[in-house]
């Protein structure tokens, strides 16, 4: 996908015409934020790149190469949102420099396709201006015609076509309808010499009235009316942004969802373990005792095992998260959160960097450069992490599910392992707030920025592009879980049946993981954690829901085939309540995350930053979970 | 509702009460977040109308322009409002 691919002759379209040499011809997708540049790409392209319905999705380029009739190539460049040329966030830097040639990798972009929220034509034409000034053929692409005609709203693409002297296409990019003029728009730019007659009139780039004037009487000369304010939208907000309703709304969905995590998925989880189990005793059946079984067996399939058998609870918090983000409604929890941010020194546009962490910190990470301000974006990155993200869930749900009674609290509507692990959550969130209060009142003070956010109008959610994520989400856990956790799952293996005794495997405490777990137990056992933990604690630095992987094969060399008592209950003989609680908690803080620790690298522009990070975050997991082992003892 | 003002006293977005429209006269801020503002429809002329709002009154939304934009009260402070006739104020 990315063809690293220097377009060096930086000019104007008008000088040589790249595609006559056989390169690529190099199209950028510019728009307004949440104009629905994204969702034209992935159509344009055949990619999946993510969409949602709230601004500032989109914080890089992505390269794309569009699916055309014709022989020639054509890559599509897509693009941070942006409101003018004149950036103020990281993101939109981006778009800046892309479009100005500034980016080496991608060069100077052939063509511009503009995207315009069609419902909003008069304010999104304001970039109409510096976009057309950049002189390079365009296309204006008139976005969500099917909301411009279901809310009344007209226009004359024609007319708007010979004001602006460029081509104009009314689309909708989530139904596909009038696509084809975009695609006609690309093969043609291929084939036709780029000259572009700079007839029109445009006001002066910096003169925001004087563009807003200009893009009136563009419209207004293209016959625009426009459409009906959003009604939906409004009975929504007038719930959802409703003093008492608002809050109540708020709390009630979260609840759903933390409860259907231990009440929908576990029946599915339950069949998939007796599958591996069932199908595990089978292939061991299969195999002559020794070495190989071993390996496969109690190495590989348990280990690998115990770890996507968490998938389906992952896929149920993924299906929450973008049924949130595609709806809109992640923008009003924004604005509700905003209060609260302010009183830990961040604004409500953290909020949304914070709530995306509960997937994952690296998307959470990149999608703080939306926030202007450059230290409440360092503080926003280095808070992420205490999100709880989905590598947590599964070692959260198997020390729940081994240690934690499903006694009802509120009924059958809410048991007390859905509290413990609301619990988890908000002390992640908590821990975040805190480490924000004090960086922002110590080493990241800044002045006060003030909190601008476009509220979308509330959409369905586009239940094909929410199955693809679920789907790619699938496919990256499996990923994972056949790399780096079959890594690390061999490894142990190995490890754990090293040295050989007299030509056999050793008793698990002399082996090369024993010793090295006993080594460590020193360190961890104030945590309540023996030297198994600590092994997996060790391994979880990879990544963290590797622990459960490193556990289950252990446990299995310890207790070979049939007589495996299941992770569980293993489990439950090793550690008490108190180290269970400390392990969670351990869990919640320490920064174990590769992926992580080298997104920060990456955003901050060097080490300093992540090890500060890293290092802050162990002390900050090593203390607690002794307090909690502590407490746990001294109460019961 | 009702809103009682001469013709001297400043009146800002930050006055508007749900359901309440004003007109722009000008932007008192610096001028990269004016021009931020004013490309996102806060233009001197423009009808604003005051919507709903977070539970503690802060921030709030206003509509401009076809759209819906969040602010915090005390950048809406900033937002100066030509004085209305009390009829046009709903």
């Amino acid at each position: 996908m990315s063809d690293c691919h220097p377009n060096s002759p930086v000019g104007t379209a008008t000088s040589t015409r790249k595609s006559d040499a056989g390169e690529f011809y190099t199209v950028a997708l510019v728009g307004p934020p949440n104009s629905g540049k994204t969702t034209l790409f992935n159509r344009l392209t055949g990619l999946r790149q993510k969409v949602a319905n709230f601004p500032g999705v989109t914080v890089e380029h992505h390269i794309g190469r569009a699916i055309l009739d014709t022989e020639k190539e054509v890559r599509i460049v897509d693009l941070p949102g942006v409101y003018s040329l004149a950036p103020r966030s990281e993101d939109e830097l981006v778009t800046h420099d892309i479009l100005h040639g500034l980016n080496a990798d991608v060069g100077k972009p052939d063509a511009v396709l503009l995207i315009l929220d069609s419902t909003n034509l008069n304010r999104h034409l304001v970039l109409g201006s510096p976009i057309l000034s950049l002189g390079l053929p365009t296309l204006v692409v008139l976005n969500m015609a099917d909301d411009l005609e279901r809310r009344g709203g007209e226009l004359e693409v024609a007319m708007l076509a010979s004001q602006l002297n460029c081509p104009v296409a009314l689309v909708s990019a989530s139904t596909g309808a009038g696509i084809e003029k975009v695609r006609q728009f690309l093969s043609g730019a291929t084939a036709r010499p780029a000259h572009f007659a700079q007839r029109v009139e445009l006001p002066i780039l910096q003169d925001v009235p004087g563009r807003r004037q200009w893009a009136g009487r563009m419209s207004s000369l293209s016959g625009y009316r426009a459409p009906a304010p959003p009604l939906w939208t409004r009975r929504i907000d007038s719930v959802a942004l409703h003093p008492i309703a608002g809050p109540i709304l708020f709390f009630f969905v979260v609840l759903v969802v933390f409860q259907s995590l231990f009440l929908v998925a576990p029946p599915i989880m339950d069949a998939f373990k007796e599958a591996m189990r069932i199908s595990g005793n089978f292939l061991g059946s299969l195999l002559p005792a020794g070495f190989v079984r071993s390996l496969l067996i109690d190495g590989i399939w348990t280990g690998v095992g115990s770890v996507l058998v968490f998938l389906p609870q992952i896929l149920f918090l993924f299906l929450f998260i973008g049924i949130l983000e595609d709806s809109g409604y992640l923008a009003r929890a924004a604005l509700i959160a905003d209060r609260t941010m302010r009183y830990f020194g961040l604004q409500g546009k953290s909020f949304i960097p914070l709530l995306s962490a509960y997937a994952c910190a690296v998307p959470a990470i990149m999608a703080a450069r939306t926030i202007e301000n450059k230290r409440d974006r360092l503080a926003t990155i280095l808070i992420a992490p205490f999100m709880t993200c989905s590598a947590r869930l599964p070692v959260y749900a198997l020390i729940i599910a081994a240690f934690i009674p499903d006694t009802p609290v509120l009924g059958r509507f809410l048991s007390l392992r859905a509290v413990t692990l609301l619990g988890l959550y908000a002390l992640g969130f908590i821990a975040a707030l805190l480490t924000a209060r004090m960086l922002k009142s110590s080493i990241l003070k800044s002045e006060r920025t003030p909190f601008i956010l476009e509220m979308p109008p509330y959409r369905m959610p586009g239940w094909r592009s929410l199955f693809m994520r679920l789907v790619d989400r699938s496919w990256i856990f499996v990923r994972r879980a056949g790399t780096v956790i079959l890594i690390v799952v061999v490894s142990i293996w190995f490890l754990s049946n090293l040295p050989l005794e007299n030509g056999n495997p050793p008793k698990i405490e002399n082996s090369i993981v024993g010793k090295v777990g006993q080594f460590i137990e020193p360190v961890i056992k104030p945590l309540g954690f023996n030297w198994k933990i600590g092994i997996g604690l060790l391994t979880s630095l990879a990544a963290r829901e590797v622990i459960v992987g490193t556990l289950g094969t252990i446990y299995a060399i310890e207790n070979p085939s049939e007589k495996n008592p299941g992770l569980q209950a293993a489990l439950q003989k090793d550690l008490d309540l108190g180290g269970a609680l400390a392990l969670v908690v351990f869990f919640a803080f320490a920064l174990q995350c590769f992926s992580t620790i080298a997104i920060v690298r990456r955003e901050t522009g060097g080490w300093k930053w992540p090890i500060v990070q890293f290092t802050y975050m162990l002390v900050v997991a090593f203390v607690s979970a002794f307090l909690v082992n502590k407490l746990t003892h001294w109460l019961t | 509702m009702q809103l009682s003002f001469n013709n001297d006293s400043v009146f800002s977005l930050r006055d508007l009460k749900e359901g309440q429209t004003g007109v722009i006269h000008h932007l008192n801020l610096p001028e990269d977040l004016a021009c931020r503002l004013m490309e996102l429809g806060f233009l001197p002329g423009m009808e604003v109308t005051a919507a709903k709002s977070a539970p503690s009154g802060d921030p709030r939304v206003f509509r401009v322009d076809g759209a819906e934009i969040a602010l915090r009260l005390e950048t809406a402070a900033q937002l100066l409002l030509f004085p209305l006739p009390l009829q046009a104020v709903k």
